[in-house]
């Protein structure tokens, strides 16, 4: 038995060879940070990689549509809080929306690309998006809830099989 | 070995990242193995991040350079 498990544990090692490929995790919901995430999306995609964006917990707003979510009292109290990718703000200087209207401006007057175009522009250039069901269901956002350019929701273990096949991967 | 055919320009004058690179790898697709597409551009990061998107797609950069706030370079598709 131990020789079996000694080859099981060189196979797992050695085992899915290294694709170029990124793996990245969207935790955060703030337009600083979503930037930074469909930046390096959108360049890695451009670059010839096969890239996999999981997002989960506050990331959730990058996907999220302008409808309003949850069900219960807890989650419909929640869900009046969470942005969509348009209304998401800075994670410093935020200011109570003055910081993302002073930021969009100036990304605007830099020619900078706007988040929901930079989203579109991965999604074009196909870059895979996946939601995390767990955050899904602790925040009472259901699959209709999310945009269409998700392209289905999943949980650690799929994260965890396209990071082990990754060149690089993120936590955003 | 044939002379230097340039299949198509692109301006990218006031694109900033990642768009330069994006709107390469878009167009390198739509041109012949062996082609060459020249650019213009105004991001400086262009001058670093042109020569590592050639590295990393396997595409050669024929030439780079900035002349007063105008960066060109030419890259032909390789593969």
């Amino acid at each position: 038995m131990a020789a079996v498990a000694t080859q099981v544990d060189v196979a797992s090692r050695d085992g899915p060879a290294t694709k170029n490929k990124l793996t990245m995790i969207v935790f955060s919901g703030e337009l600083d940070k979503l930037f930074a995430a469909f930046n390096i999306a959108t360049g890695a995609a451009a670059s010839g990689m096969d890239v996999t964006m999981f997002f989960t917990f506050w990331g959730l707003q990058a996907i999220k549509k302008t409808t309003r979510t949850g069900r219960s009292l807890m989650g419909r109290m929640l869900g009046a809080f969470l942005h969509d990718v348009e209304g998401v703000g800075p994670s410093k200087m935020n200011f109570g929306g003055a910081g993302r209207w002073m930021f969009k401006r100036m990304m605007q007057s830099r020619n900078v690309t706007p988040l929901s175009e930079l989203r579109a522009l991965a999604a074009d250039l196909g870059v895979r998006m996946l939601a995390c069901q767990m955050s899904m269901d602790v925040m009472e956002i259901d699959r209709e809830g999310l945009i269409d350019m998700v392209q289905g929701v999943a949980g650690v273990a799929t994260m965890l099989e396209e990071a082990a096949q990754s060149k690089a991967t993120l936590f955003i | 070995m044939e002379a230097t055919k340039t299949a198509l320009a692109l301006d990218l004058k006031g694109l900033l990242c990642p768009i330069p690179v994006v709107k390469l790898a878009q167009a390198i697709k739509t041109v012949q193995v062996g082609d060459v597409i020249e650019a213009t551009a105004t991001d400086p990061g262009v001058l670093a991040d042109i020569p590592a998107w050639c590295r990393s797609t396997g595409n050669e950069l024929v030439s780079i350079g900035k002349e007063e706030r105008i960066i060109r370079f030419a890259v032909r598709r390789v593969k």
